[in-house]
Order: C-alpha cells, then sequence, then structure tokens
C-alpha cells in the first residue's frame, strides 16, 4: 500500500509526465513530500500560480503532450483560474491538479478553503473533487483521457489533504472506458464523399485552417491536401503554422488584421473548406455583410456544437481532422479535377496581393514590423514564438512567417496578457534547446514579470522581445480611431528600466533605440547570448497602429489599410 | 418555440450545476427544470423546459451532449410524447368557497390530500396548461400558496431514452 500522495506521483509517472509546473502550501505538502522522493518528475517552481498553468499550457501547445500544473488549496486556486481559462478558450489538453483542504473540512469555511469544482466549472472541459482514495488512480486516468481525447481541453482533480495521507494498493488503469463520453473519431463517409463533389466544382475556393488544425496534428495532411487543390489557404491567429507560411498558395492570416488578400479571397469564395475553425467574431467580422455572398461551406471539426454556430454549414464533418483528411484524399482519386476557372481565381487573389497590405513605412524610430522581419531573419525562421496580447501580438502573427505547426504561442480566445514569458518556459521545458522568443509589450511583460526569477533558477535562456512603445497600443490604437484620439488610461508611465531590471534578475539586458541596431544586437543575443536570457527593449514608435484592420461590427471587405490614413 | 429536453446523466454530486450553469453562462432559458434517479441509481434523468429557434434549440443538444457526465439527450417536442406536471395548492376553504373549492378540484380531477378547517390542498397532474386554467378559474384571492414540480415527460410508443 501507498499514501494518497505517492499515487498521484505514481500515476504521473504512468502518464510519462517528465515535468510539472506548480507552487507549494498546506494542502498539497504530502504530494510535494512525495516528489522530492523520486527523480523521475521534474517540477519547476513558480512565482505566481498562474505562470505555472501558462507554462504548462505552453508545455502541451509546443509538444503533443498534456502539460500539468500542481497548486495548493484557496489562493493556490483561484490565481490559476485566468490560466485555466486561457486554455479552455484555446481548447489546450491540460491536467490541472489542485489542493484542498481535508474531507471532513470541506463547506466549513476553512482556512484556505475554496469552491474549486465551483470556481473552475464554466472554463474547464471536466473537473472532479476526490471523495476517496481510492477513486484516486482512476480520477487522474480519466482527466488525462478526457483531456486528451475529443476536442481538447483543461482538466481540474481536486484533491482533499487527507487524501494524499490515507493508504491504498496501487493499480494504474491501463484503459479507461466512459460511458457518456466518446468522442468521434472518423468522420462520416458519405459527408466526405459530398465535400469531395464541392471540392471539384469550386471555382473560387479557399481552404481556412485553424487551431484545430494544429491540436490535431494534421498540418502534414493539410498540405498534401491544399497542394493537390492547389486552392489557396488562409490560417486564423490560431492556425499559423498549420501551413507553411512561405508557400505561394497560402494568403496569410485573414480577420481583424488579416491581409487584403485572405480577406477578401474569404468573403469572396463560393465554397470554403473550414478545417478546424470556428467563424468567430474575430475572423469573419460582421456575420450579416459576411452573408451577403452565396457559398457552400464545408466544416471539418472535432466539436459538433463548433459547426453551425455562427455560420450555416452545407457540409458538417464531425471527426478527428486529421483522419478526415485522410479520407478526403483517399477519395480524390485518379478521376478528380478542379474547376479550370481556378486559374481566374489566382488571378484575382494576385491582384489581391498586389495590394502588398503588410507594407509599412520606415521611420526614425524603429518600426515594429522590422523587428518582428529581423527576428524571423536572425533565428532562420525556425523559433518557437510566444507572444502577449496587443499590438505586438499582431505585429508577431502577421510579419513572423510560420512554416511548421506548434512554433506560435498565443492567447488567441481569451486574449491573456501577461502569458508570453511563462509561455516561454513552458516552450523550453518541452522543448530543451530550442531558439525561443516572447514577443511582448512593455505592458503585458508586467503582468508575469516575476517569472524572470524562475527563468534565472531553471537557467531558461529566452529571448525577450519588448516592443516598448510606452502604450496600452492596442487600445490606443482603439481609442485613436474609435473615440476621437481620448487616451484614456493608456500610456504607461513609470515604466522600470527593463535593462537594470534583466540585471537585477541576473539575465542580460540591452536597450535598442535605432533602428541600424536591430539587427546586430538580434545576432549578439541569439548567439553571444544564446544560452542566457536576453532582455531586449526595443524602443520602438510610439504611435504604430496595426493595419489592415477591420473594425468590430464592420464585414471583412471593409478593411482599413495603412494607406488609407 | 417551446422545447421539452430529456436528459439521462451521471447521478454524481454536482451534475445538475454543470447543466444549470451552462444554460446560464450560454443564455439559454430554463423554464422549468426536474431531476431524479432512475431506476438504475447510477442515472439521473433531467427533463427541461425551455424556448428557442431551432438554431438554439440545436445549439443546447450540442452543448449538453459535450457535457461529460451527459449521457444522452433528447429533444422530446419532436416527435410523440406525453407530458405530466404536478401542482400543490393550498386554498382558503370557508364558508360557501368550501363547496366551491371541492367542486372545482373535482372537475379538474384534482384530490384534496390536506384539509383544515379553513384550508385545503389539492394535488392536481396534468399537461402544464391544465394547471394553469385551474389557477385562472379559482378565485385569485382564495390561493394561500402553489409548488409545481416542473414538465416532466417521456416519449410515445417504443420511442424509449435509455442506455
Ligand atoms: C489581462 C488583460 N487585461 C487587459 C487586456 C486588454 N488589452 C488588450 S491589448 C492591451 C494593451 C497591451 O499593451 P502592451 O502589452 O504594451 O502591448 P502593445 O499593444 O503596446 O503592443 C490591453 C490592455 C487584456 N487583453 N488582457
Ligand atoms: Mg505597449
Amino acid at each position: 500500500m501507498i499514501s494518497g500522495a505517492e499515487i498521484v506521483i505514481r500515476c504521473l509517472q504512468e502518464e510519462k509526465v517528465d515535468c510539472v509546473f506548480g507552487y507549494p502550501g498546506g494542502s498539497v505538502l504530502h504530494i510535494y513530500d512525495a516528489l522530492f522522493k523520486q527523480d523521475q518528475v521534474k517540477h519547476v517552481l513558480v512565482r505566481h500560480e498562474q505562470a505555472a498553468v501558462h507554462a504548462a499550457d505552453a508545455y502541451s501547445r509546443s509538444s503533443q503532450r498534456v502539460g500539468v500544473a500542481l497548486v495548493t488549496s484557496g489562493p493556490g486556486v483561484t490565481n490559476t483560474v485566468t490560466g485555466i481559462a486561457t486554455a479552455y478558450m484555446d481548447s489546450i489538453p491540460m491536467v490541472v491538479l489542485t489542493g484542498q483542504v481535508p474531507t471532513h473540512y470541506i463547506g466549513q469555511d476553512a482556512f484556505q478553503e475554496c469552491d474549486t469544482v465551483g470556481i473552475t466549472r464554466p472554463c474547464v472541459k471536466h473537473n472532479f473533487l476526490v471523495k476517496d482514495v481510492k477513486d484516486l488512480a482512476v480520477t487522474i486516468k480519466k482527466a488525462f483521457h478526457i483531456a486528451s481525447t475529443g476536442r481538447p481541453g483543461p482538466v481540474v482533480v481536486d484533491i482533499p489533504k487527507d487524501i494524499t495521507a490515507q493508504m491504498c494498493e496501487f493499480e494504474y488503469p491501463k484503459s479507461i472506458h466512459l460511458r457518456s463520453y466518446n468522442p468521434v473519431v472518423k468522420g462520416h463517409l458519405g459527408q466526405i464523399k459530398r465535400a469531395v463533389q464541392i471540392l471539384q466544382e469550386a471555382k473560387r475556393p479557399i481552404i481556412y485552417a485553424g487551431g484545430g488544425a494544429i491540436l490535431s496534428d494534421a498540418a502534414e495532411k493539410l498540405t498534401l491536401l491544399a497542394r493537390k487543390l492547389n486552392f489557396p489557404v488562409t490560417n486564423t491567429l490560431m492556425g499559423l503554422g498549420s501551413y507553411p507560411a512561405t508557400d505561394k498558395q497560402f494568403v496569410g492570416m485573414l480577420g481583424m488584421h488579416g491581409t487584403f488578400e485572405a480577406n477578401n479571397a474569404m468573403h469572396y469564395s463560393d465554397v470554403i473548406l473550414a478545417v478546424g475553425a470556428r467563424f468567430d467574431d474575430r475572423v469573419i467580422g460582421n456575420p450579416e455583410h459576411f452573408g451577403e455572398e452565396k457559398r457552400r461551406v464545408i466544416h471539418i471539426d472535432i466539436d459538433p456544437s463548433s459547426i453551425s454556430k455562427r455560420v450555416k454549414v452545407d457540409v458538417p464533418i464531425v471527426g478527428n481532422i486529421v483522419d478526415v483528411l485522410d479520407e478526403l484524399l483517399k477519395l480524390m482519386d485518379g478521376n478528380f479535377k478542379t474547376d479550370p476557372d481556378l486559374a481566374n481565381w489566382w488571378k484575382q487573389i494576385d491582384e489581391w496581393r498586389g495590394r502588398d497590405s503588410l507594407r509599412y513605412k520606415q521611420a526614425e524610430y524603429i518600426m515594429p514590423q522590422f523587428v518582428i522581419e529581423k527576428l524571423y531573419e536572425v533565428t532562420g525562421g525556425d523559433a518557437f514564438i510566444t507572444s502577449d496580447v496587443g499590438q505586438h501580438q499582431m505585429f508577431a502573427a502577421q510579419y513572423y512567417k510560420f512554416d511548421k505547426p506548434r512554433r506560435w504561442i498565443n492567447s488567441g480566445g481569451l486574449g491573456t496578457m501577461g502569458v508570453g514569458l511563462p509561455y516561454g518556459m513552458g516552450v523550453l521545458m518541452a522543448n530543451p534547446g530550442a531558439q525561443v522568443a516572447c514577443v511582448t509589450g512593455e505592458g503585458s511583460i508586467q503582468m508575469c514579470i516575476q517569472e524572470l526569477s524562475t527563468c534565472k533558477q531553471y537557467g531558461l535562456p529566452i529571448k525577450i522581445i519588448n516592443l516598448n512603445n510606452g502604450m496600452l497600443g492596442m487600445v490606443r490604437q482603439w481609442q485613436e480611431m474609435f473615440y476621437s484620439s481620448r487616451y484614456s488610461e493608456s500610456y504607461v508611465t513609470s515604466l522600470p528600466d527593463f535593462v537594470k531590471l534583466a540585471e537585477a534578475y541576473g539575465h542580460v539586458g540591452m536597450k535598442i533605440e535605432k533602428p541600424e541596431d536591430v539587427e546586430p544586437a538580434l545576432r549578439k543575443a541569439f548567439t553571444e547570448h544564446k544560452n542566457d536570457l536576453v532582455f531586449m527593449d526595443f524602443i520602438i514608435d510610439p504611435v504604430a497602429n496595426v493595419f489592415p484592420m477591420v473594425s468590430a461590427g464592420k464585414g471583412l471587405t471593409e478593411m482599413i489599410l495603412a494607406e488609407d490614413l | 418555440m417551446r422545447h421539452i429536453i430529456s436528459i439521462l446523466i451521471e447521478n454524481e454530486s454536482g451534475a445538475l450545476s454543470r447543466v444549470a450553469g451552462l444554460f446560464s453562462a450560454r443564455g439559454y432559458n430554463i423554464e422549468s427544470l426536474t431531476v431524479a434517479p432512475t431506476e438504475d441509481p447510477s442515472l439521473s434523468r433531467m427533463t427541461i423546459l425551455t424556448r428557442g429557434s431551432d438554431e438554439v434549440l440545436e445549439q443546447i443538444t450540442k452543448q449538453l451532449n459535450k457535457l461529460i457526465d451527459v449521457v444522452k439527450v433528447v429533444d422530446l417536442s419532436q416527435a410523440a410524447h406525453v407530458e405530466r406536471e404536478l401542482m400543490l395548492i393550498k386554498v382558503r376553504a370557508t364558508g360557501k368557497d368550501r363547496e366551491e373549492m371541492k367542486r372545482m378540484a373535482d372537475i379538474f380531477r384534482g384530490r384534496i390530500i390536506d384539509v383544515t378547517e379553513s384550508t385545503y390542498v389539492i394535488e392536481l397532474t396534468g399537461a402544464s396548461s391544465k394547471l394553469d386554467s385551474f389557477i385562472a378559474a379559482i378565485d385569485a384571492g382564495l390561493i394561500l400558496e402553489t409548488v409545481r414540480t416542473g414538465v416532466c415527460g417521456i416519449g410515445r410508443g417504443d420511442r424509449i431514452l435509455k442506455i
């Protein structure tokens, strides 16, 4: 017999978890003691529980494994909520183990008690409170199973302290069956056949791929399919990397800050092949405007509730994307031929491309777009890029050309400022030795800045690309455009000296103020300081805006372009 | 459109709050909700009366199916079904009202299940509209208290909701 705490660790070992992000406290002391007595599962001690969850989330995003976080009850749990909600919105598989007060104290307003299951319920795929040590192993097994199958998502397992002290036989179930949970895998063959037919008839097609294509590890199949069809491909913010951005069929990201060609091609298409994307408000703009064009929509998604939620779908295909794409490819045999009109469509798209909507003007200031372009060059386009939320995030998405999946790590759904640095930690724990850059702003970076200390402890050589405009830039942009430039609380004063701050934490700091210094500084950071965390404070144009832009409530083709202003 | 949704759900603590939370988080309305264990004590059956367009109902069903504890969901109102609701109504029953109340209870096939010198408790079962009519038919000033279970329903014939 072993203790509940030891059972927890044994379960993690059985799940081949090599690393847990966490922070100790009263209710998890038994678990931390069990952790101490073994060395199979590493532990990364963060400086705030929010960061533990973000790091576990990025561990998951950047690999094909489930990230794990471990925190104590009460404040430990409430600190994780932002991280859990962030992972939930982007369907990231993750298991969060939380301590709870002993079972007989539950409901008594005990010290550091909170209703973990209640607080997290709306932002988890599922959660459990373990009430009997005999259920512990099987519950953890269920948690990993639920988190990683179907439409993935975070699962919380709340474990009262007394359960971790009780003794029990340990047996880890090999497999698990839940009668109430049977996610489909294979798509409906009849629907897939209909899809093939429609793809042959398409005159103005577009492939629109989102985060689901990444989560399902379908990038390779998607690329094969797109090449075979010779259709244009666009990605959502979450889908970047699911199709090589340097390929000529790629028309760029679409949506609020999408390219001119991507948004027009989406709007004027007659057939959309939607792959793991959900037509959300940041992507299609005003749904009425979008609905003005007649088109047929084929939608592949693991989650039936994403289909026909915002846009009526003609051919729904529920299934695991990689399997459905495989089936589609098989059905596109020798007789498959695309419509000859496709050539005209490409002509039209090239015309839109000619607008060069990502063009920007160099100025005496460093332009943020320029920094990202140089970052792309210096890293050979092969880095993991984490980002925070704001203008810098959009610049990174627009100007770093992602050729591979799981390289672009950002909070798309919830839009959580502060994720960038802990995301970098998670990426490095899952991919030791990788090049990792965190593209951030002086606003966002301060939301989890304490993690510089964690990075020092574990030697995580993240390159922080701080696009410092001294403004909550994205807020300022909206205020400029929609509030007659009334800059209410979007100006950040009393910024720290980031170079000194980095040095205080034991890292390297650089301040870059001139355009000509951008590239040499980046090269230095990625070569000479390869193994150091380098905080690169780029003092950029304070008022650069992100274009193109589809204002909220406007149609996809009603873009504001840089040159219009 | 009025819909009656029947749900088979794992009889676990917290299952009800997952369903109720889903409805409030997504802005779906609940007119009534009733739940109790089935003949298999590991399963509960929940009946929810809601209103919404076909698109909203499609989303409600899909979202319910996504809950891990939910085993099965059907929209009973899409085919032949029977539905019943139970009401207990306490009324003032004195003087000439006493006789009149008894008569009304009889007409509506209600039963008087508690009697004091001045009150009756009447038990009524039927479609919700019948319970509404009863309330409308008696003098509102005589109603002391009502309690209703909310609708429960079941498919006709061999439409069976079971695992
Ligand atoms: C936690 C959180 N709070 C508020 C916001 C709203 N918000 C979105 S972008 C932004 C400004 C971000 O400023 P900064 O990090 O400096 O990036 P910039 O836009 O200047 O590049 C704010 C406040 C958010 N997304 N997340
Ligand atoms: Mg800023």
